[in-house]
């Protein structure tokens, strides 16, 4: 068997095929509207392997990974911003050289939270450090005192609700309701046109790349082993000698440091962010993505993120109030119906049909050989 | 070594142990003692507090009162897989074992290496592990099982899983409530076997109901009723104990 600490054979042959329909396909098939569109739904693709981690298999349900989304973009955001609110841009505010938003409501000095956000590199590092401090404090006040279940997702919710209340709020500092907009450049290298657009869609994909193979990684070390255990037997985790609340925490920073790479992405290929991502509403809609998805599969998560999309997209432009009770509904019916979403209809229906198709060929000509049956066969 | 009288090192001393839920004393005011090596059997009826004491032992429950040593550590205020460390084992009375996980992850998660989440994450599948894994695996009579999902086993098979996770830690107090328990007269043969196997160099503690099993592996029977120690000896000793006779195996 050709395992090794990142993937087995058809697992393999699953990241592949993802890397060609993302590399090759979209880029030639598409225009560079539709591409960036791909960019952003992208962006939750990012989250929704988080969520496979946390939830499918540490059996963590976040409903508000809107939260980390939300912080990785604003940090992106800021860099931005400050890039884009050079003293020859604002000269017509009352004071130039900071943010437009903040003119509008009489700041006069940028505030002390903002300064290190000139730099790019603090930028990258508060862009992982930020979400993922905040998840490890939010993580061991509930893991250590045993909150799990539904209490967890109530309070990731509730966390939520205040994040977006508080960006909404402090408008001087954050931009409030509107967000940040009018993003231009990176060191000086303009985000905007079409060309750009594509250097940063594949930039994305690389770093999607990364994320997959280190949730492989985690999914196939010992750790992710004992995330299965937990879910099912935490207690029995316990006494095997682990410290379960350690073990929850690592996964729900895991998936709060990814939903944050994904939004900053989201900043970056967007051009803007606003609270209208960060709140409870956008939280499930993230879960609903890796639900449709398959909550057990890596891939899975990543192809349901940009399926409700593209429907939601489309959808939406020609049903605009039906859209959110059909996104409700698709919730119900794969919870219902397929608990394994998307991956787990591949896996029971299609996979079986292709290995009987591959399996039969091959055994006409050479006849029944050991090596065509030995994946995946019990050893028994 | 001092000169004079000394206090015998016991592995395991409960001295006082209280345990109360909204008043009702589960476990009251309750002292034992193990030894090294030795065996010892809890019997009693049931809602006696047998397996609280287990549950108190190992950290599933907090005592109210009263103090456990194991080793001269002290383990009432440990958390569970500290507890573990110090080399306590527990088997739960039904099986528990992770179901969605083949037999040899089962006792790959139990091997005593790798548990902090560093560890986790670069914990390698080596000669060692694997050479314990089936070492164990033979023992427990599931060789030639260790690719199948945990379950699929039949019950009696989950059971020696679970005495298998417990092996593969290797703790000094083995602690098994009722092991036999729910298996057929085959099974429980074979069981017998295993445990007789599994005990030796070790300290254990069993909760077992199964009278003509306990008189095979017990060195010291603690007979337990309303929380408290009816009678404590020689299987001998308490089995011509008439307040034994009374609340117990008279029926």
């Amino acid at each position: 068997m050709t395992d090794n600490r990142f993937f087995n054979r058809s697992e393999l042959i699953g990241i592949l095929v993802l890397a060609v329909f993302l590399v090759v396909v979209l880029p030639l098939t598409l225009d560079v509207f539709r591409l960036n569109l791909v960019a952003k739904y992208l962006t939750y693709a990012f989250v929704a392997l988080g969520l496979v981690i946390c939830w499918g298999y540490g059996g963590i349900l976040s409903l508000g990974q809107g939260v980390f989304f939300g912080l990785g973009g604003y940090c992106m955001a800021m860099f931005l911003k400050l890039e884009a609110s050079s003293v020859e841009n604002t000269k017509i505010q009352s004071t130039p050289g900071i943010p437009d938003f903040m003119d509008w409501n009489q700041i006069t000095a940028l505030p002390f939270f903002w300064k290190p956000f000139n730099s790019l590199t603090f930028t990258i590092a508060a862009i992982i450090l930020v979400p993922g401090i905040f998840a490890l404090i939010i993580g061991t006040a509930m893991f250590k005192r045993r909150v799990g279940g539904t209490y967890f997702a109530i309070i990731t919710q509730a966390v939520a609700a205040i994040l977006t209340i508080l960006i909404v709020g402090q408008q001087g500092y954050t931009g409030g309701i509107n967000g940040m907009t009018d993003l231009r450049t990176l060191k000086g290298w303009d985000i905007r046109p079409d060309h750009a657009k594509i250097v940063l869609y594949f930039f994305e994909v690389g770093c999607l790349f990364v994320c997959i193979m280190i949730a492989q990684f985690v999914r196939h070390s010992k750790l992710g082993r004992i995330l299965v255990a937990m879910r099912e037997k935490e207690d029995r985790v316990r006494f095997s000698g682990y410290s379960v609340a350690n073990f929850k925490i690592f996964a729900f920073c895991i998936a709060a440091v990814f939903a944050a790479i994904g939004g900053a992405m989201f900043a970056l290929n967007v051009g803007f962010m606003s609270p209208s991502f960060v709140g409870i509403v956008p939280s499930i809609e993230m879960v609903i993505y890796t639900a449709v998805g398959g909550r057990l599969s890596i891939l899975g998560a990543i192809y349901g993120t940009l399926l409700v999309n593209f429907a939601k997209t489309s959808l939406s432009e020609t049903f605009p109030e039906l859209w959110l009770f059909g996104l409700g509904g698709l919730f119900i019916a794969v919870v219902l119906a397929f608990p394994n979403g998307l991956a787990g209809i591949w896996g029971d229906y299609v996979q079986p049909r292709i290995d009987r198709l591959i399996a039969s060929r091959k055994s006409k000509p050479d006849g029944w050989t050991d090596s065509s049956v030995a994946d995946g066969a019990p050893a028994e | 070594m001092l000169i004079g009288h000394q206090p015998k090192e016991f592995l395991l001393a409960v001295e006082a142990l209280t345990v109360s839920f909204d008043g009702f004393k589960a476990v009251n005011d309750l002292s034992f003692y193990v030894d090294e090596n030795e065996i010892r059997v809890i019997i009693g009826p049931n809602g006696a507090g047998k397996t609280t004491v287990l549950d108190l032992i190992c950290g599933k429950t907090k005592a109210t009162s009263g103090s456990i040593q194991f080793r001269g550590k002290e383990l009432t205020r440990m958390r569970e897989n500290e507890i573990v460390k110090t080399g306590v084992g527990r088997k739960f009375q039904n099986p528990s074992i992770y179901d969605d996980l083949t037999v040899f992850e089962n006792l790959e998660i139990s091997y005593p290496r790798g548990r902090s989440v560093f560890g986790a994450l670069t914990f390698t599948r080596d000669a060692a592990v694997r050479d314990r894994v089936h070492e164990v695996a033979e023992m427990i009579f599931l060789k030639d099982r260790l690719h199948m999902n945990a379950d699929l086993l039949s019950h009696g098979q989950k059971q020696w899983l679970e005495i298998g996770m417990l092996l593969i830690q290797d703790p000094d107090l083995l602690m098994l409530d009722e092991p036999v328990a729910g298996m057929s007269v085959s099974e429980r043969a074979k069981t017998a076997e295993l445990l007789n196997r599994i005990i030796k160099n070790r300290s254990v503690l069993v909760i077992e109901h199964d009278m003509k099993f306990v008189e095979d592996i017990a060195h010291k029977v603690t007979v337990l009723h309303q929380g408290q120690i009816l009678s404590e000896g020689t299987m001998e000793k308490v089995k011509n104990d008439p307040k034994v006779v009374e609340v117990y195996l008279g029926h």
